[in-house]
């Protein structure tokens, strides 16, 4: 890496649409983000907010059709991950950006041993020996803080307990050294007590190997835990990106500001009744004319009605790296 | 502003629910699966008992043998002045309108073929004499009273959301006017601010409608929310048994400290600064759980006792009932954790 301050991955205004028998559905809107070396950013939002389909679009794993990833541009370093072919994308992927998903048991192949499944990726993108790459799946069991990794090495996914399969999943995303992991709820399905041991874990390796994170979950909990930066989602766009001290400590969406509101802590006052957001998120059939969060929001006014907000920043950085938010009435607040 | 000394509605004594393994090729019955294993508690008339552990621990099926959705293996759960661990069939389906469940799954546990007028009106059909059309009226309340619109009385689940599904299930648990509900995990499914919807619901239905409930969650935070006392379960048995305040303010039983400090707490400043009890380990199996206590092998504060001796769990504080031998350097009272403990639990009432 010459240039440390250069962001691992760029992404400006991607759109993806699924194409049903009902119409197109408007998952991702014109999404832009971007991420430094050894940066965690946190992806907050709720079921159907498009946070998975957005990370997923950044590498093509949507199966197209129904998908289609319609505009934008995603860089990671210097190459533009849209336009490359399915072959080179699919050496990108594992060697470069690895992926943890939610549910461990059904990412791993319950066919083949643990260590058949690390090996895959270290012989295919790193080109070790047969031989070297079973040595290395044994030190990634070891980093991952599996106990008597070199007998378990030769277990299958089921002989494991689930936290211990997602460290399995873990070890498998860091083999080759991405420089980008994506992490999609990896610990939802996961105790808290469990929960907590691979939130420790990924803090450790992130310091150690130092990668940039993207972390989706809709845990506001986790997200506080372990992100420097958030971004949150709703109907497919992003309505506010900030640092996570500014997201908890001076939230500027109504949605943010409603989501932090509605869930009760452990500690501090205990409220006699939890606020709540009323109606459901919204079904995007068609591209955002107005702000998806309007209907149910209680600061709407008319213009939120006539046009979809834009992100502007409230501060003086530029979009993406300060504290920004697409909102009229945060909009009008702030220039007051 | 709840009677501070209701009777109880539900005491459960000594229940112990064991799933038999069969091994072998003869399929010899060669142990058992430890789901619940000896628990005793009792909840008040109008309370809240949140019962909280990490997935594995029984507490699902503490919930599901309450309700004799299984037959229990040992012990006695009256509900309302009956022990049904051990009615007739006949006799335990007269008393099935008392006690009613809230499933997790709204989407499993809705029949799809059926409308919604027809899972509503089912339990009505089974055990009342009502007309047709006083069966539709009673639907219609019932949709009233858990924000449903009557529009939607011939639509079918699928139509419905996460949170609209598990407001018909409510509905349905309503629908014979019930005295004690199970509500087993039932925001786990639903999205964060759907969550607190269905919460301030099952708030306002109890508040109205006098209910109880035992509340079976692992999201530590909502039981603060709903709960009035706190049971923590740990591989088949409750290791503290605590009214709300008193736990999260101070727990005693070691699980309880480590699950509490697990809690992601949603503030990035107490994030950096708090110190977690990181638990070694994963949950023993409940076919082989250890010799002594059932925490031994996870424990960070375990000592030569808890290796060779079950503790019981014993009353340590007023109200407060802990399983753990760290509490138990005076004589110990109660062989097992038996016993309803009627006076305690009045004291309880009153320290409130």
């Amino acid at each position: 890496m010459a240039d440390e301050a250069a962001p691992v991955l760029d992404v400006r205004g991607l759109t993806t649409v699924f194409h049903t028998r009902q119409g197109e559905i408007h998952a991702v809107n014109a999404v832009s983000f971007a991420l430094k070396r050894g940066e965690v950013l946190g992806v907050v939002g709720e079921s159907g907010s498009g946070k998975s389909v957005t990370m997923m679009s950044l590498v093509g794993l949507l199966p197209t059709p129904p998908a289609e990833v319609r505009a934008g541009q995603v860089m990671l370093g210097t190459r533009d991950l849209l336009q490359m072919s399915a072959k080179d994308l699919s050496d990108v992927r594992g060697a470069k950006v690895g992926f943890v998903f939610q549910d461990p048991m059904t990412s791993l192949n319950p066919v083949f041993t643990v260590e058949n499944q690390i090996c895959e990726p270290l012989t295919r993108h790193m080109g070790l020996s047969k031989a070297e790459a079973r040595a290395r799946s044994i030190e990634l069991l070891e980093l991952v803080g599996i106990p008597d990794a070199a007998k378990r090495v030769k277990y299958y996914p089921h002989q494991f307990s689930g936290g211990m399969r997602q460290r399995v999943m873990i070890a498998i995303a860091l083999a080759c050294e991405p420089d980008l992991l994506i992490a999609d709820e990896p610990t939802t399905a996961l105790d808290v007590t469990i929960q907590a041991q691979i939130l420790e874990l990924m803090k450790y390796l992130q310091k150690k190997l130092g990668m940039a994170i993207i972390w989706i979950t809709h845990d506001l909990g986790v997200i506080a835990g372990i992100a420097d930066r958030v971004m949150v989602m709703y109907g497919g766009q992003v309505v506010e990106h900030a640092p996570v001290d500014q997201i908890f400590h001076n939230p500027q969406h109504p949605y943010t500001r409603a989501l932090l509101r509605t869930i009760p802590t452990i500690t501090g006052k205990r409220e006699a009744r939890l606020s709540v957001i009323e109606g459901q998120p919204p079904i995007m059939a068609q591209a955002p004319k107005a702000c998806p969060f309007g209907a149910r929001c209680v600061q709407h006014f008319a213009r939120c009605d006539a046009e979809n907000p834009q992100r502007r920043p409230l501060d003086s950085l530029p979009l993406g790296q300060g504290h920004d938010v697409a909102c009229h009435w945060s909009a009008g607040v702030s220039d007051a | 502003m709840r009677d501070a000394i209701a009777p109880d509605l539900v005491q459960v004594d000594g229940l112990k629910m064991y799933f038999p393994v069969y091994s072998g090729v003869l399929r010899r019955h060669s142990g058992d699966i430890k789901a619940v294993d000896d628990v005793s508690f009792t909840i008040r008339a109008g309370e809240t008992l949140g019962l909280v552990g990490e997935s594995g621990c029984g507490k699902s099926t503490l919930g599901r043998a309450m309700l004799r959705l299984y037959d229990p293996t040992a012990g006695r759960v009256v509900i309302d002045g009956e022990d049904i661990a051990r009615l007739s069939p006949e006799a335990l389906r007269k008393k099935r309108p008392t006690m009613q469940m809230v499933f997790q799954d709204p989407q499993a546990s809705l029949n799809p073929r059926m409308s919604l007028s027809s899972i509503i009106g089912e339990p009505l059909v089974e055990h009342t004499v009502l007309t047709t059309a006083q069966r539709q009226d009673r639907i219609y309340e019932l949709m009233d009273q858990v924000g449903l619109n009557r529009r939607f009385a011939n639509r079918f689940p699928h139509e419905f959301s996460g949170g609209q599904r598990q407001r018909i299930g409510i509905a349905r648990a309503l629908a014979l006017n019930p005295k004690f509900i199970v509500c087993d995990e039932p925001i786990a499914a639903l999205d964060v601010s759907i969550q607190a919807q269905v919460v301030n619901l099952l708030e306002d239905l109890q508040d109205k409608l006098g209910l109880t409930y035992l509340f079976i969650s692992h999201d530590l935070s909502m039981v603060r929310h709903i709960a009035d006392r706190v049971a923590v379960m740990y591989l088949g048995r409750i290791v503290e048994l605590s009214p709300r305040d008193d736990l999260y303010a101070r727990p005693l039983h070691p699980y309880a400290e480590a699950l509490l400090s697990a809690v992601n707490e949603p503030n990035p400043e107490r994030a950096r600064t708090r110190s977690r009890i990181l638990l070694k380990g994963d949950l023993p199996s409940p076919a082989n759980p250890p010799k002594g206590c059932n925490f031994c092998t996870r424990c960070p504060k375990v000592f030569d006792r808890c290796l060779t001796e079950k503790p019981a769990l014993v009353q340590v504080e007023p109200g407060r009932k802990v399983a753990c031998h760290l509490f138990q350097t005076l004589k110990p009272t109660a062989g097992s954790t038996g016993g309803f403990h009627t006076q305690d639990d009045f004291q309880q009432g009153v320290t409130l």
